[in-house]
């Protein structure tokens, strides 16, 4: 068992557990991420780690709640605990001198960016990280972002924070202004990282993206994680889940990720009926 | 299976097994074989003529002395017997169900000659089971602790092995596994209705009462390097028993489709989460109404039987051999037969046709014909040229075999792998060529079997415990 220590609210759909996990928190690297089970009867789920304190023993993940499973671990509290949590899987972002690198960081997926910043500091780039959100509320964790970019850009599709508009066009105003970019690292939404890959491949600059398929065990062993990349297979779970974004396949991956959309309905709606009756059973 | 043979002297038939009806069993869960009954049993077990040179044994891999416990059976002492065969196997209940018999101690059993041979899995299956509802389970006691620590990586047949005979030995014994259940193939692979997992439940609880220590959700290599085992944590010697869990896909056009699988990752959807009975258990699974298993394995026979206990309409086995050349188990090709699996042999896919929205709709597919014999024996399978046919399907599951799972290997410096990453070992002590480390079953050999993978554990076990010993 695995307990909640902490839990911050971002959103009222997006949450921060910061969890005991001692052996995992001494091993978590940039973009390696956990796949945890809440429960007996619960499906096995990736969720990247966004910090982790091997002193006190703990790694904190940022989720957004989006369908059954998600949704039920919102609503657990400080000192509940999750059943099962394996980790760190998945290969850690490769982080050398590069010069001056730009992070694209969109909805929940600005969640993984703190350790990939640190390590990019650390090894002496200048980063230039920029944040995307559907809407001033959605936006997560500005402050320690600001704490550790060399500069911080925001903006939000409606306008409601920052410069309105999308995260392309922030990047795109960069290039034009000719600032020298030398790599860019974008981990969001996947159609936000095709956008943000398409764009740099236009200018020949390097993109790295970090992809959150579909998994089941998470040590390559089933298949299920599987992504085109440079014509080829590969699994994210252990090849990944950082690859060069030219090179992948993202329409695929928007499909694949849609795999399971009727039986998420499905799953919702006997979760929402189940939670019922067991109100009334207690009333 | 035509079962009954025409002896010229009135001989005992080999006893049947009562199996729930094939049009019942293809839509369900539970087991398809039910197992003898004492009377049953007690017949078959007098088939045995007690040889004096009993074939049967050398014809097991970890050489049980099938002829003593039949002899046990038939004056009624099966929890002797079951204990009798514990000596060697420490999982009878699992082998009596899936090890292949007509392979090894069934093949050469004396009496084979003339008629069917003596129904040996069936008993063993038999006297398991009567001794886990009968006899109390007696602890056995162990000796005083030998102050060392071994580490097993893998909670699969081979791992287990190895757990139960080193702390049998009066060491303290971990076992790391990656899943959230101990068991490997036998929990996530193997399907319900053919191993019932409260069996494997039952012998990892045995093994906690032992004093085992699980310490799962570990995948070593991760979490822990087996040099970390070795060095900061202080094991004596470690042993590797990971299994070969890469899925290999054919490499053809349209795989990454929707509702394309690899079987490993269809039945631990199936098994270990329990997609049967989703929405209860969260894990969905793409049922499917046409539902096509490329391979002819036993790995294919439990998918397809799967598909069809899901309700697919049409459960179909593509395989580009005959029948005659299937790896599988004939029980089990015999069993897919009965409950209606569509066998589309001599078919070769080349390409997965999908929808628009990105969906299996077709498999492409090429007639064949068999060539000469290749270097398996099993002659091959030659294409017929423009033969190219559509099978109307909605899910593909790939089940052509797997390879090495390289995460172990890469975190042991100095272990030596070959070069489809297969770790190299002594074949009789399963010693790798680090040392301290040992390894066994499927991520040594390949996906073969429960029983080689228990037999290589045992040996392993024994030549750990003269390592940690002089130490
Ligand atoms: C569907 C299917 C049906 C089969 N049917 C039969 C049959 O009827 N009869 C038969 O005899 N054989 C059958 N087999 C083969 C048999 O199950 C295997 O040969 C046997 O289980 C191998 O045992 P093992 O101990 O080597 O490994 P496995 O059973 O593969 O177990 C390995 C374990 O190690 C764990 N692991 C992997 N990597 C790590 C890591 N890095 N750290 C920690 N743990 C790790 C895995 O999660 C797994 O639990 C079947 C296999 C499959 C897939
Ligand atoms: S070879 Fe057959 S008949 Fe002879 S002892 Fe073994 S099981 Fe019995
Ligand atoms: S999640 Fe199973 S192989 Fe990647």
């Amino acid at each position: 068992m695995f307990r909640i220590l902490r839990k911050d609210v971002f959103s009222p759909t997006v949450k921060r557990f910061t969890i005991q996990a001692p052996e995992i928190a001494k091993k978590a690297g940039p973009d390696q991420f956990i796949v945890l089970r809440i429960d007996e009867k619960g499906e096995r789920i990736p969720l990247t780690i966004s910090d982790s304190d091997p002193e006190k023993g703990t790694i904190a993940t940022v989720f957004q709640e989006v369908g059954k499973t998600t949704i039920q671990l919102g609503g657990l509290k400080q000192g509940d605990s999750i059943q099962d949590v394996v980790g760190p899987l998945g290969t850690p972002a490769h982080i050398e001198n590069y010069g001056t690198v730009v992070c694209v960081g969109g909805g929940v997926g600005i969640a993984v960016l703190p350790p990939v910043v640190k390590a990019l500091k650390n090894k002496g780039n200048k980063v230039i990280t920029i944040l995307g959100a559907r809407t001033k509320d959605l936006l997560i964790l500005e402050e320690d972002l600001k704490k550790i970019s060399d500069e911080l850009l925001i903006v939000t599709d409606d306008g409601s924070y920052g410069t309105k508009g999308l995260v392309t066009n922030e990047l795109e105003r960069l290039v034009k202004e000719s600032v020298k970019i030398d790599l860019v690292i974008a981990i969001g939404p996947p159609v936000m990282m095709r956008a943000v890959s398409n764009l740099t491949k236009n200018y020949s600059i390097g993109t790295l993206v970090s992809l959150n398929s579909i998994m089941v065990d998470g040590t390559g062993m089933c298949g299920a994680c599987r992504v085109t990349v440079g014509g080829k297979t590969r699994f994210a779970c252990v090849d990944g889940p950082e690859f060069n974004a030219h090179d992948v396949d993202f329409d695929e991956l928007i499909k694949r990720l849609a795999m399971y959309k009727e039986d998420e309905k499905l799953a919702m709606e006997y979760y929402k009926t189940h939670q019922q009756e067991h109100h009334h059973s207690c009333c | 299976m035509s079962e009954t043979t025409k002896p010229k002297k009135e001989k005992l038939p080999r006893q049947t097994m009562p199996h729930q009806n094939p049009m019942v069993r293809r839509r369900n869960f539970d087991e398809v074989a039910i197992g003898y009954t004492e009377e049953l049993a007690l017949s078959e077990a007098t088939r045995c003529i007690q040889c004096k040179n009993p074939t049967c044994i050398p014809g097991c891999p970890v050489e049980i002395d099938i002829k003593g416990f039949i002899h046990l059976i038939a004056e009624k002492k099966y929890v002797e017997a079951a204990h009798l065969i514990k000596e060697k196997s420490f999982l009878p209940a699992v082998c009596g169900r899936v090890c292949p018999q007509e392979d090894q101690c069934e093949k050469v059993c004396v009496i084979a000659k003339k008629q069917m041979p003596v129904a040996i899995g069936r008993l063993e299956r038999f006297v398991a089971d009567y001794e886990a509802s009968h006899g109390e389970t007696i602890l056995p006691k162990l000796p005083p602790s030998t102050g060392k620590k071994i580490a097993v990586a893998g909670a699969g047949p081979s791992g287990l092995t190895v757990a139960g005979d080193l702390i049998k030995l009066g060491h303290k014994v971990t076992v790391f596994e990656a899943l959230h259940e101990p068991g490997g193939v036998l929990v996530y692979g193997i399907p319900e209705f053919r191993l019932p997992k409260a069996i494997v439940k039952r012998e990892v609880d045995f093994l906690k009462k032992l004093g085992v220590e699980f310490k799962l959700n570990y995948v070593i290599g991760k979490i822990k390097t087996v040099d970390e085992l070795l060095g900061v944590d202080g094991y004596d010697a470690v042993f590797l028993g990971n299994g070969a869990g890469l899925p290999k896909f054919m490499g053809i056009p349209g795989e990454n489709l929707n509702g394309v699988y690899s079987a490993n990752e269809y039945l631990t959807r199936v098994n270990l989460m329990k997609a049967y009975k989703f929405p209860e258990y969260d894990t969905p699974i793409i049922k499917g109404r046409r539902v096509a298993v490329v391979g002819g394995g036993n790995v294919a026979m439990d998918a397809v039987r799967t598909a069809s206990r899901l309700g697919a309409e049409e459960a179909m086995i593509i395989y580009r051999r005959s029948e005659e050349e299937m790896p599988a188990r004939k029980e089990e090709v015999e069993n897919a037969h009965e409950e209606g699996v569509i066998f589309k042999n001599l078919t070769n896919p080349v390409r997965i046709i999908g929808n628009d929205k990105g969906w299996a709709s077709a498999l492409e597919c090429l007639k064949m014909e068999l060539g000469a014999p290749d270097e398996s024996g099993r002659r091959s399978p030659v294409p017929i040229k423009g033969s190219e046919f559509q099978v109307p399907v909605d899910v593909v599951i790939i089940a052509i075999g797997t390879s090495a799972q390289p995460l172990i290997a890469a975190s042991a410096k100095g272990m030596e792998v070959n070069k489809r990453g297969y770790i190299v070992v002594d074949e009789e002590t399963g010693k790798t060529t680090k040392e301290g480390v040992y390894a066994g079953g499927d991520i040594v050999t390949g996906a073969a079997t429960v029983i080689l993978a228990m037999g290589a554990g045992r040996k392993a076990a024994k030549a750990m415990h003269e390592y940690v010993m002089k130490k």
